[in-house]
């Protein structure tokens, strides 16, 4: 099994460099066969590594594999090498077969468009640098992951480069991961400069030895790695390119910004959670972080008129609670939600595309309406992935997780009343959008005309992960209900297990407020949105609520915030500085000889009486010196 | 002797096309292609030679004979694992820059030609020489027809540019002239005997404040070719106006003969004096970093942007040879290396482009992937390795230098890092203004030809081999750099 990790990412690999190098001269199917089928041997590849995992496990529970020496000077040496444990796993069985099927509903989706071979060779690329993110057994292999899939989210945002627009959403993406990233590669070197190693088994194992709790090192260490995952996850104060990344396609925003690279930073930070337990100021933060933005991209989710940017807003507010989960310590819990969420978000997004294709490109969920007869298979698929993301009690993945969550917000070690009730509020938010934009989309009078149906190759993507998004959930039940723990039993392989506090209430007074809440959202979002329904009209009256509206619409104003504190002053002083003021010191230079030359070139006017007459005076002069001195 | 010949070759080749190329303009670039590519073949025999063999000691060749004895100066040349690497490079680049002029030049070929091989003459030679006015020889030999390169072929400006280039290279020449004649008297005083030799003058007692001013004269003049701000402003006006192949032996060859000088001179000979300033040096390298990325992001000329991002890069050598550490002064070779082919194959580009449209204002263009898709493609991957992307070359390099550099001063070293964002900046806004948005370009223009595709196809394989599989660079100048470090204490 371990010779066969490096196929993994070899595979999407491979076909990357064959649509990039050949791609515009093979036939759409040759192309969407490789596109889809590298991904998707890939896939069946994990899935046969995975069976082995759980039938015989691994000496050490990982497999690895070393390709080659990277490079090696001095005291540091990196090895291009793999390692994949239960954590990886569930991340690479995510990205390989969630991407497969989201790259054989491209190949229907994407069929008219004129670049298909650059998109399927950016989508494999990308799919290949995000395995070696959570592949990778060092830092370094992890950041020229972390790299790659920042170069593919560009490429694919900017899919469509002959709108301004989009190359803009594109740059901004890059322009604010790029600032995360850079925080995480000082924090690379901050750790390789204690512990003298960038290899994350050795990290961890030292790290425990080498720091002690809340120094002010290990704080540093892990606020800077956790910098370069809040970039990458889009949580608050990063969060701005997300929702303006919508300009890609739809499968992108599916695979990139719903179900894979946006939780990198939760891999990152449950990949090394060592150093983040060390440090209780960098757990809080995270937990903070987490809380403060699945509230605040709630709120705009709930406002949003274009129906991708909804799901981008929900979609940072998941990641939110799964940063929630990390910083209370209920690690499980937060991969747990990462892997439900990424069936249900990709649905989501997938389901959100093949509406959008059907209604000429329309993204305003105000102009559609009455979906619900006319597109049967993505209205099901659909209301499956809504409830899912509305945490329906029992019959949805969602509520498994985010019950769990919740749970730990409270009762976890550093969980607190505070954090759960923000959650808490957070889900009524949740519930309340997702009804929402089932109401407003699928109920009501069809506002658009639909001019065609998605065909096979779209709709089966679609029920599978409607399935999954239903039925994800039934391996990990809370404690109290059923004694299934299958999912975290996997993962606490490598990661904690999570401890309560003292002095907790009861597990199912919890769960009961939570269903409780969960209800009212819906309720709520039914007696706003249902058709017929002049609530929504009435409040709109108001200013007070009407500027509240315009603010969460505008996402809290970060970007004009960004705009007018950075980007403005940052291309005022280049701009001023274009012409670079250093060569002004030598134009001076040369304008000032050559005017001495001027000056001096008046002496030398052929006149031989001023000749004379400036011998005189030297001669005077040079015989008064002699005299006075 | 193979070093001598490496040299003379060229000189030869250079003397033939200027000769033939009076009788039949288009045999030269055929002469000038055969010379480049002779010396090409010769330095890899070399390379894979000295592979196989054990050597001890870090000089792997020397060559010596006498040239003007009266004087003390003899014909030295010596090679070891950085020479060897910077030459590998020469011959790199200079057969690119016979290739990519094969349509571009049009009058005047033998001389074109002439110049072009005397000057890699001039370059293989500073990387050789070992006698101190044997180099102050090769330091000249590699401007004058620089110069020429830039005032004949040069754009519309080009004899303000040659001008600036001349004056600036020529002022530092002059200090280090100076400065190799203080030391060859101060060490003929003290030995009895004068001699230009590097190993002589290696030994030589100065005191402090005599280093301080030695140094100065020698670190002049290797600065302003680096080039350190704020003295890098003959660099944009050269760049942007000379021909492609000029834009491209000045960016990927004469930049690192400034760096090359430094540690082969200034470290070895004045190793205390050089420590005493490394603070100051390291703090200019991070200036130029960020100053030449926000200069960079302010450009609207093609060339002129690219040729800031150079003075940013070469900002990172600066700050990794005064950290004096063994990783960082490893990264710097490698961005000396990477660097050459990233920033030669974005000027080959804007060389193409310009052709093509006959600007290099990105303001007139826009939208050219379109058009050019595998163009559009290659400007992709070399803005990526500008803006440091790991897989590619320029990343272990920038990497190396910044964790080397991390535990020796880490304010300096956290700013330098920032200037990964800037980059980013610059490179992504080169890319959206040339080859995304909406496409402005009335007619259709021609992507690639085979010539030009093969050009790129070997810069695109030189910087993935160099950022996937960097050890055998990384081996070769080990000995040199923990020498180089080393010296210090």
């Amino acid at each position: 099994m371990n010779s066969l990790l490096a196929l993994i990412p070899a595979l999407p690999l491979a076909g990357f460099l064959v649509l990039s190098m050949a791609g515009r001269r093979m036939s759409k199917s040759a192309i969407a066969a490789i596109g889809a089928g590298t991904v998707g041997i890939a896939a069946i590849i994990v899935i046969a590594i995975a069976i082995q995992f759980l039938q015989a496990p691994p000496a050490g529970n990982a497999y690895s594999q070393t390709l080659w020496q990277w490079m090696r000077t001095e005291n540091f040496s990196c090895d291009f090498s793999l390692r994949v444990d239960a954590l990886s796993l569930v991340f690479i069985f995510i990205i390989t077969f969630v991407g497969a099927l989201i790259h054989i509903y491209s190949a229907a989706f994407m069929r008219p468009d004129r670049d298909y071979a650059r998109f399927f060779a950016s989508m494999n690329l990308f799919v290949c640098a995000m395995l070696l993110l959570v592949m990778g057994d060092n830092l370094v292999v992890m950041y020229l992951g972390w790299e790659g899939v920042g170069l593919c989210s560009y490429l694919l945002i900017g899919f469509w480069y002959e709108a301004p627009a989009n190359c803009h959403a594109a740059n901004k993406a890059f322009y604010v991961t790029r600032i995360g990233d850079t925080a995480m590669i000082i924090g690379l070197f901050l750790l390789y400069n204690e512990l003298g190693t960038l290899n994350i088994e050795s990290i961890l194992q030292l790290s425990v030895s080498q720091f002690s709790t809340g120094s002010n090192t290990i704080t540093w260490i892990a606020i800077l790695l956790m910098l370069g995952g809040m970039g990458k996850s889009a949580q608050l104060p990063f969060q701005t390119w997300l929702p303006d990344a919508m300009a890609g396609p739809s499968p992108v925003s599916a695979l990139i910004h719903a179900a894979t690279m946006v939780t990198a930073g939760v891999y990152l930070i449950a990949r090394m959670h060592p150093l983040f337990q060390l440090s209780p100021l960098a757990m809080d933060v995270t937990a903070v972080v987490g809380a403060v933005t699945l509230l605040v991209a709630g709120c705009s989710a709930m406002v949003q008129t274009d129906i991708k940017r909804i799901l981008a807003y929900s979609t940072i507010s998941q990641v939110g609670y799964m940063f929630l989960a990390l910083g209370t310590g209920a690690f499980s819990a937060g991969i747990f939600h990462f892997f439900t969420h990424a069936f249900f978000k990709a649905l989501l997004f997938l389901a959100a595309g093949a509406v959008i294709e059907s209604l000429h490109h329309e993204h305003n969920i105000f102009k559609m309406g009455g979906l619900k007869n006319k597109m049967p298979v993505v209205f099901y698929t659909f209301l499956a992935g809504a409830a899912a993301l509305a945490a329906l009690p029992l019959i949805t993945a969602g509520f498994f997780s985010k019950d769990q969550i919740l749970w730990y917000a409270w009762s976890a070690n550093n969980g607190n009343p505070m954090l759960w009730f923000v959650a808490l509020l957070g889900a009524f938010i949740t519930a309340l959008y997702s009804t929402r934009l089932m109401l407003v989309v699928f109920w009501g009078d069809e506002k658009t005309h639909v001019t065609k149906l998605p065909g096979r190759l779209m709709t089966a993507p679609l029920v599978v992960l409607a399935v999954l998004s239903v039925t994800a959930g039934f391996i990990e039940w809370p404690h109290n209900l059923l004694h299934v723990t299958f999912f975290s039993d996997f993962v606490q392989q490598v990661l904690p297990a999570t401890s309560l506090r003292d002095g907790i209430p009861e597990e199912i007074i919890m769960q009961g407020i939570a269903v409780v809440v969960t209800l009212l959202g819906i309720y709520s979002g039914y007696a706003l949105y249902r058709p017929g329904s002049v609530a929504v009209d009435q409040m709109k009256q108001s200013d007070f609520v009407m500027g509240f509206r315009n603010f969460f619409f505008k996402g809290w104003a970060f970007d004009e915030l960004y705009h007018t504190v950075f980007v403005r002053p940052f291309v005022y002083i280049t701009q001023m500085n274009r012409a670079d003021v250093f060569d002004r010191i030598n134009t001076s230079i040369a304008s000032g000889s050559r005017q001495l030359s001027k000056w001096l070139s008046v002496s030398q006017n052929g006149s031989l009486r001023w000749y004379v007459a400036g011998v005189l005076i030297g001669v005077i002069v040079l015989f008064t010196l002699q005299l006075f001195l | 002797m193979i070093l001598a010949y490496i040299i003379v070759i060229l000189l030869i080749g250079g003397l033939l096309c200027w000769l033939i190329g009076r009788w039949n303009p288009d045999i030269v670039k055929w002469i000038a292609l055969l010379t480049v590519l002779t010396d090409l073949a010769l330095i890899s025999t070399i390379w894979f030679m000295l592979k196989s063999l054990p050597i001890s000691g870090t000089w792997l060749l020397d060559f010596q004979v006498n040239w003007i004895p009266s004087f003390g100066t003899s014909f030295h040349l010596a090679l070891d694992g950085l020479s060897l690497v910077m030459l590998v490079l020469t011959f790199f680049l200079g057969t690119l820059a016979v290739i990519c002029s094969w349509k571009e030049i049009k009058q005047r070929t033998g001389f074109y030609y002439f110049n072009l091989l005397w000057t890699l003459a001039g370059i293989a030679g500073v990387f050789l020489a070992l006698d101190l006015f044997l180099f102050y020889f090769f330091w000249e030999v590699m401007l004058v027809p620089m110069y020429f390169l830039i005032a004949i072929w040069g754009d519309s400006n080009r004899r303000y540019a040659a001008y600036k280039f001349f004056i600036f290279t020529q002022a530092g020449g002059l200090l280090m002239l100076i400065s190799i004649l203080a030391l060859y008297f101060i060490n003929g005083a003290q030995t009895g005997t004068y001699s230009y030799d590097y190993f002589s003058l290696l030994n030589t007692q100065l005191d402090p404040s005599a280093a301080k001013w030695i140094m100065m004269g020698f670190l002049v003049a290797f600065v302003i070719k680096l080039p350190m701000v704020p003295l890098h402003n003959w660099l944009p006006d050269a760049h942007s106006e000379a021909p492609t192949a000029g834009s491209l032996i000045l960016a990927g060859l004469l930049l690192k003969t400034g760096a090359y000088g430094i540690i082969r001179f200034v470290l070895p000979i004045f190793p205390a004096a050089a420590a005493d300033i490394s603070w100051w040096a390291m703090a200019f390298g991070v200036l130029g970093i960020v100053y030449g990325a926000m200069l960079a992001f302010a450009q609207t000329d093609i060339k002129r942007l690219i040729a800031y991002t150079s003075v940013s890069h070469m900002g990172f050598v600066l700050l990794g040879i005064f950290a004096f550490r063994e990783m960082a002064m490893q990264g710097v070779v490698m961005q000396m290396v990477t660097h050459g082919i990233s920033t030669g194959a974005l000027f080959l580009l804007a060389g193409m482009l310009k052709e093509r449209l006959h600007t290099r204002d990105i303001g007139k263009m826009g939208g050219l992937w379109t058009s050019m898709p595998a163009m559009g493609g290659v400007a992709m991957l070399f803005t990526m390795a500008s803006l440091g992307l790991p897989a590619l070359g320029s990343f272990i390099a920038e990497f190396l230098i910044l964790m080397g550099t991390f535990p020796v001063n880490i304010p300096l070293t956290v700013i330098a890092t920032l200037g990964l964002v800037l980059s980013a900046f610059y490179s992504l806004r080169l890319m959206q203004k040339v080859f995304l948005g909406p496409v402005t370009v009335e007619h259709p223009v021609k992507d690639m030809s085979a010539r030009e595709m093969l050009i790129m196809a070997s810069v695109t394989i030189g910087i993935l081999l160099l950022g996937l599989y960097p050890q055998p660079v990384l081996d070769m100048v080990r000995d040199v750099v923990q020498n180089a470090v080393t010296m210090r204490q």
